[in-house]
């Protein structure tokens, strides 16, 4: 078996992972220009709104920056475990609970009067420790229990969303919260502020700094390099002998760190208490994310921004079109399904063997 | 449809790109008797077998029943003409009960099933057989015996005149064996059916064949009745005559301490079953251990527990007089190496690329890491001076290690076990598969870091590459060593005696 020219293979493992993704992408928009000419809509009208909405404007790309901020940190909680092989889509309840934690310890740091970036510190930490704990726990329940993480990942993250709301509505409720059962709102000074020149909160920075820093870590360090041999084969780690279950549990609670520092900026810049609206998507869409990235953790950044900005085109598609607002879901609702339907798709640089042998 | 016919493979041979297979080998097996085949792993038993049965298609032979030439293109034509096979391990749903595995296994069972009707015409078959199962027993709760016969069972339910049963017995008691194999043998005596019995138990072929064709490397080694031949003779068919042993330098120096002591060792196979049942031995500096024996006598479970990758249910490991518990941290200090068998699967990550795999076991340290960071540069750069060393092919050191061939894969294993200085070498079936090049380099690296002072612990399904290679030879089998003799004297026929666990 002779190896292929190494110009021709260096060219194959740049487009292999990107083949699955597109044709995903193709077909998706083929599947929602259907479903939009049913509703008796011009498709291609609906694209050129959707690309207006998304990028036409300062405006409309702030929009979308705004609602790409929090899916760089929940991608992150799929597609750092995903480096060893874990399939994690617990990413909404470490946000959850990542945003509870972070409220309760800013209210307790703000009651005594400590300095604003004290407190935004003591919540990042706060949200980062819940998120990363509940995620560590399916990490650690995989290893030393065998339990499926994907499975009790999931479980978890409904635990997280039901004790949220518990909490919400219970010991911590504000009384002045009526209609909404809400915590006590943040001091309007320990809020998150804006990028300066931007509508964009400083969560933004963050998600792309930990993309940057996920990225390094998986790729640059003796440690994320240790992970990738447990994810790709355990039992060369064993062979190597590589502490396997302590570093799942080290990646996932990272991974869910990530998610709950997530959950603090969205309490911290953006809704300034907590209530049931923290659960809003951000952990599902993050999968979606994570998973059109294939894993890799600076292919969030672009992922997550065109997400983002089909978000931010539902309002446009709404006012112009009459479209329901839940029409975009039903986009990345076809997206999601193509994308997995396409992971079992062989790579590209396969196919011409199939097809000649 | 019914009775016993005979089967003959005539000059069937069968390459895999530059490996052959099988070589030419032509077998008569006569109706109603019970014919063995012996050999070796590796020796072809299984290639001709699925030559016979379809699952292959052979290169150049043919296949007659009762005379006539068939032509078997998959598994279908073969079940169509009357061949069944029963494997070593079971292929009956464990969770559906008997009655529902044989009616699933036809091929003509209808869209919607009449269960009652089935039953009866299920019944009314093994009424007519020396045996039965019970009906609506789960499989999984059958004994080991009862889920042969079941297997056995519904190859006959299926129709099958010709049964080849390959190592039928490798997961029964001797007991269940024996009932198990006295039954197929009163069949065949009834002329209800023909069997070929793959097997490398002596005891087997003596109590229940009538003929024996010997396999070796792919070719006939031997043929004849069982009444004719005695067990030292078929040894030294399965095992081969002496050879001259191949021409590997090795000093003369005396064994050093011992490095590696292994003590009352057990361990579990995958199911759980007890696979290796207390063994001790001792590997010196400078000598060569060798480890003989048939597959799946607890060889595999013993390095994949030196290597940490299974746990020990009991006994100890010593490296260098110190309690060893296959750490990393172990594994440098002591300068363990390690050749696994099938190294991809066991000590590379396929889809990362050589230079990558080349570092798994020295990442941590400089000059590949600087602290905390990975240098890839050095990375890259110590995996070119390896490739170079060690002459292994590949595109480069960022192609995927998984692009490689299997021989380039053990080199590069090979490279990074031996490349830092190894003090002891716990080699598996290193040149398993390879060719003679890539095999006489590899077996000189062993030797030479042998001669360099490292322990060697050599495991292997060859005989001939232990005796060429090793200081001591140890013979395992069943969990067991039952054996143990220096190289140099070693009696091939006391050692293929005490393989076959004779």
């Amino acid at each position: 078996m002779d190896a292929e020219p190494p110009r021709r293979a260096a060219l194959a493992r740049f487009i292999d992972p990107l083949a699955a993704p597109l044709a995903a992408g193709a077909a998706t928009v083929a599947l929602f220009g259907l479903f939009v000419a049913l509703a008796g809509r011009n498709p291609l009208e609906v694209y050129r709104l959707m690309a207006e909405g998304a990028f036409g404007s300062w405006f409309s790309w702030q929009n979308t920056l705004l609602r790409a901020s929090p899916l760089l940190l929940t991608a992150l909680c799929t597609a750092l475990p995903a480096q060893m092989g874990l399939v994690i889509i617990g990413g909404e309840g470490a946000f959850v609970i990542g945003g509870l934690a972070a409220i309760a310890a800013g209210l307790r740091m703000a009651d005594i009067g400590t300095p604003a970036l004290v407190v935004q510190c003591a919540m990042a930490l706060a949200g980062m420790a819940a998120g990363g704990a509940l995620i560590a726990l399916a990490g650690a329940m995989r290893h030393w229990r065998g339990v499926n993480e994907t499975i009790s990942s999931l479980l978890l993250s409904s635990i997280a969303i039901a004790v949220m709301n518990q909490v919400v509505e219970g010991p911590m409720r504000d009384p002045a919260s009526l209609n909404k059962p809400s915590t006590r709102p943040l001091p309007d000074a320990d809020l998150i502020g804006n990028i300066p020149g931007m509508d964009v909160h400083w969560g933004l920075a963050l998600g792309l700094i930990a993309c940057l820093l996920a990225w390094l870590l998986m790729r640059r360090t003796t440690f994320g390099f240790a992970a990738r041999i447990v994810g790709g084969n355990s039992r060369a780690a064993r062979m190597a002998g590589l502490p396997v279950g302590l570093m799942m549990v080290i990646v996932t609670g990272l991974g869910g760190a990530a998610a709950g520092l997530g959950g603090m900026i969205e309490v911290a810049a953006v809704q300034g208490d907590a209530n049931a609206n923290i659960a809003a998507g951000y952990g599902l869409s993050g999968i979606l994310v994570a998973f059109l990235a294939r894993q890799h953790p600076l292919a969030i950044i672009p992922v997550a921004v065109l997400l983002g900005g089909i978000g931010a085109s539902g309002g446009l598609l709404q006012r112009r079109l009459d479209l329901p607002d839940a029409a975009v879901l039903v986009l990345q609702g076809i997206l999601f399904v193509a994308l997995l339907a396409g992971e079992a798709l062989p790579p590209l640089s396969e196919w011409k063997a199939k097809v000649s042998r | 449809m019914s009775g016993a016919f005979t089967l003959e493979a005539a000059g069937m041979s069968k390459r895999f790109g530059a490996l052959a297979a099988l070589d030419n080998v032509s077998m008569r097996v006569e109706a109603g008797a019970v014919h063995a085949l012996l050999g070796e792993n590796g020796a072809g038993k299984s290639t001709l077998v699925k030559c016979i049965m379809g699952f292959y298609r052979a290169d150049q032979g043919s296949l007659l029943l009762d005379g006539a030439e068939a032509e078997v293109r998959n598994p279908r034509d073969a079940s169509l003409l009357g061949l069944g096979m029963v494997y070593q391990h079971f292929t009956l749903v464990p969770s559906m009960t008997v009655l529902e595995n044989l009616v699933m296994a036809r091929a003509d069972t209808p869209a919607v099933i009449d269960w009652r009707h089935e039953r009866r015409r299920l019944s009314a078959f093994i009424a007519t057989m020396p045996f039965g199962a019970p009906l609506d027993t789960p499989v999984h709760g059958l004994a080991a015996g009862e889920k042969q016969k079941a297997e056995i069972l519904k190859q006959l339910y299926l129709g099958a005149r010709f049964l080849i049963l390959d190592e039928p017995t490798s997961v029964l008691t001797p007991q269940e064996a024996d009932e198990m194999l006295g039954m197929v043998r009163d069949m065949a005596r009834a002329m209800r059916l023909s069997a070929l019995l793959i097997t490398h138990k002596f005891r087997e072929v003596l109590a229940y064949a009538d003929a024996v064709t010997v396999l070796r490397k792919g070719r006939l080694a031997g043929s004849g009745k069982v009444a004719d031949l005695t067990v030292d003779q078929m040894a030294a068919m399965m095992i081969g005559e002496d050879r001259p042993a191949a021409a590997v330098e090795r000093s003369a120096a005396a064994p050093g301490p011992v490095r590696l002591a292994v003590e009352n060792l057990t361990a579990d196979d995958a199911d759980g079953a007890e696979a290796v049942r207390g063994v001790s031995l001792a590997v010196r500096g400078g000598e060569i251990v060798g480890i003989a024996g048939v597959s799946g006598n607890g060889q595999s479970e013993l390095v994949e527990t030196l290597a940490g990758q299974r746990d020990a249910t009991g006994g100890r490991i010593l490296v260098e007089g110190e309690l060893y518990g296959a750490t990393r941290a172990e594994t440098q200090r002591h300068h363990l190496a390690l050749l696994p068998e099938e190294p991809l699967r066991n000590g590379c990550v396929g889809r990362m690329s050589v230079a990558e795999n080349m570092a798994i076991r020295n990442f941590d340290r400089p000059p590949i890491s600087a602290g905390f960071w990975l240098s890839t540069g050095a990375m890259r750069e110590a995996a070119r001076g390896l490739i170079q060393r060690y002459r292994v092919k590949t595109p480069g050191p960022d192609a995927p290690i998984a692009s490689l061939s299997g021989g380039n894969v053990q080199r590069a294993v090979l490279a990074r076990e031996l490349g830092g200085d190894a003090h002891i070498l716990i080699a598996a079936n290193p040149v398993f598969g390879l060719d003679f090049a890539a095999v006489a380099d590899i077996h000189s690296q062993i030797v030479a870091a042998r001669n360099r002072g490292a322990a060697v612990l050599l495991v292997s399904e060859d005989l001939d590459e232990l005796l060429d290679l090793s200081d001591r030879l140890l013979v395992i089998s069943e969990g067991r060593i039952v054996l143990e003799t220096p190289a140099a004297a070693a009696d091939r026929t006391a050692i293929g005696r005490a393989m076959a666990g004779h």
